[in-house]
């Protein structure tokens, strides 16, 4: 039934959305960009994007570039979205303000410069008050003098019993932030009727999932106790609620696995990575980054399969999703050529 | 839209019982007669209604499927400009269902002139309800036509836009949809054809 009213407020931008997405790069565009990288990518529909930069390019300059293109696609479609499109696009601009806030707030803790932090921050999160930011020494301050006036006000709500700002601190705040905003995100999807609910709860839950194994993978060893720890596994996904009750008292990686034991993918995840808690110190590290390349891939194929369905707003979330994908592959090449890591180039996660 | 169908249903049903029980309780209930209703009701009144449900609905089934084809159309097309001239096959599909239902307005109305003696005659009788009902199955049928090409149209355009192979297997299917408004076409033409002229 969504198909017969879905194109009167947002079929022109589900077809604009599904043309940003047919010039995204493909596996042949990405084997050439390895090879000559600034040849190549005037080919595809980066263009000339580059022609005005003065060299040598750096990396920076490429992921900047390549953000910016991103960012204009989103405003673009974003100015044109009407409700419950419009809202639905400002829930993916929260996750990029969270990783704002907590950039800031950290660079503020270790006295960096507030411009060049204020540079570096995500442009699809930017908002008013952000350089206030860089002001604010403890919790309280940071609530009441800048994200009171922000969306993310309502998911501070569970961060204000923590005092002072630290490393530690700021990390249960990013996390207890991104755990509000996913479950606020999801009861939002659900309002939504069916084809966008099902695939953005499919989206979500994974997203959570992952949050959750790797909020417990990277605590062990560290002063979080296990009862702060089981606050912050989101209360949505595939593992909630045995798993992320098994997870809460997981002491170690083979506890981990066993948690995630009866979901096949997630399964897969660990043989592949080669999780083991067999392995000395520096191998479990490795194994944790293998980890995370398995949870991008699986990410990549879920925000693919959105687009399998038409009359549904899951493509706006992917796009953005899978753009971003290819914004980091393009640094992680650039960056590979840049210091004569030939070897390691193709790690990157082709998106077509 | 999703409350819309729950609360028409609730909201007519409810009228409907308390006229009743209103009839019934007044001592008039025997003035609810189906019998009668059809029996008094004048045959031109069901013919004209006949008539206007058949253009009226296969117009609405083209005018749906041209909007939800036309948005997939442009927004595909910002990107591939290429699509433009080929789907608009798609919005000509839509278009034919609108067509049909004019042709089957005017055959049906063809058969209504004002010129009658006696108009509750049984001939007259059949005429009306020919038309009524021949009327509302074209209508009905080329509403969902309509429906049903447009949004498999907002699909081929944008599969084409992705990619090009696809838009003649697209096209296919959209034929076939667009084949369920000849099967309306067709009834209507046969129920037309048994009625006489008003006599």
């Amino acid at each position: 039934m969504e198909a017969l009213g879905f194109n009167m407020s947002a079929g022109f931008l589900e077809g604009v959305v599904r043309g940003y997405k047919g010039a995204l790069l493909t596996q042949a565009n990405y084997h050439n960009l390895t090879q000559y990288f600034r040849l190549q990518l005037s080919s595809t529909d980066y263009g000339n994007f580059l022609a005005n930069e003065p060299l040598p390019l750096s990396t920076a300059t490429i992921a900047d570039k390549a953000t910016e293109k991103l960012v204009a696609e989103f405003s673009y479609i974003r100015t044109n979205a009407v409700e419950p499109l419009a809202t639905f696009m400002d829930y993916i601009t929260y996750a990029y303000m969270i990783d704002n806030v907590i950039l800031l707030t950290l660079g503020t803790l270790h006295e960096r410069d507030t411009h060049e932090l204020l540079e570096r921050c995500h442009p699809l999160g930017v908002f008013d008050t952000m350089p206030a930011l860089c002001v604010a020494t403890n919790v309280e301050e940071l609530y009441h003098s800048v994200l009171v006036e922000t969306p993310l006000a309502p998911y501070f709500r569970d961060c204000l019993s923590a005092q002072d700002l630290d490393d530690l601190n700021i990390e249960i705040i990013r996390n207890s932030l991104y755990k509000s905003y996913l479950e606020d995100f999801h009861s939002f999807c659900q309002t939504l009727p069916a084809p966008t609910s099902e695939i953005m709860t499919r989206i979500l839950a994974f997203e959570a999932d992952r949050r959750t194994l790797n909020i417990t993978i990277n605590s062990f060893g560290t002063e979080l106790s296990k009862d702060q720890r089981a606050r912050l596994f989101p209360t949505i996904g595939r593992l909630y609620p045995e798993g992320n009750n098994a997870l809460a008292r997981a002491d170690d990686v083979d506890s981990v696995i066993a948690a995630v034991d009866h979901i096949a993918e997630y399964k897969s995840f660990f043989d592949k990575a080669g999780v083991s808690s067999g392995a000395g110190a520096n191998g479990a590290e490795e194994a944790s980054s293998s980890l995370e390349d398995e949870f991008f891939k699986h990410d990549v194929e879920l925000n693919k399969q959105s687009f399998l369905q038409q009359f549904q707003y899951a493509v706006f979330y992917s796009f953005v999703k899978l753009k971003e994908q290819e914004v980091r592959n393009l640094t992680w090449i650039a960056e590979c050529i840049a210091q004569d890591a030939k070897d390691r180039v193709n790690d990157y996660i082709s998106v077509f | 839209m999703g409350y819309l169908f729950p609360t028409l249903l609730v909201s007519s049903t409810s009228l409907a019982t308390v006229v009743g029980l209103y009839l019934l309780f007044t001592g008039q209930g025997e003035s609810f007669n189906v019998g009668k209703f059809l029996a008094e009701s004048s045959p031109y009144a069901w013919a004209l209604v006949g008539v206007g449900l058949c253009v009226g609905l296969s117009v609405m089934g083209a005018a749906w499927g041209i909007f939800v084809t036309g948005a997939s159309i442009l927004g595909g097309g910002v990107r591939a400009p290429r699509i433009r001239t080929k789907n608009l096959i798609s919005i000509i599909f839509c278009e034919v269902v609108a067509i049909y239902g004019v042709i089957m307005a005017i055959i049906f109305s063809s058969k209504i002139n004002g010129d009658v003696d006696n108009l509750y005659t049984t001939g007259n009788y059949y005429t009306g309800f020919a038309l009524f009902w021949g009327g509302l199955a074209v209508g009905v049928c080329n509403l969902l036509c309509g429906v049903s090409v447009g949004i498999t149209g907002s699909t081929a355009a944008l599969a084409d836009a992705a990619d090009p192979q696809l838009f003649v297997k697209i096209l296919i299917i959209e034929i076939f949809g667009s084949i369920l408004g000849l099967f309306g076409l067709i009834v209507g033409l046969l129920v037309s054809s048994k009625a006489e002229e008003f006599a």
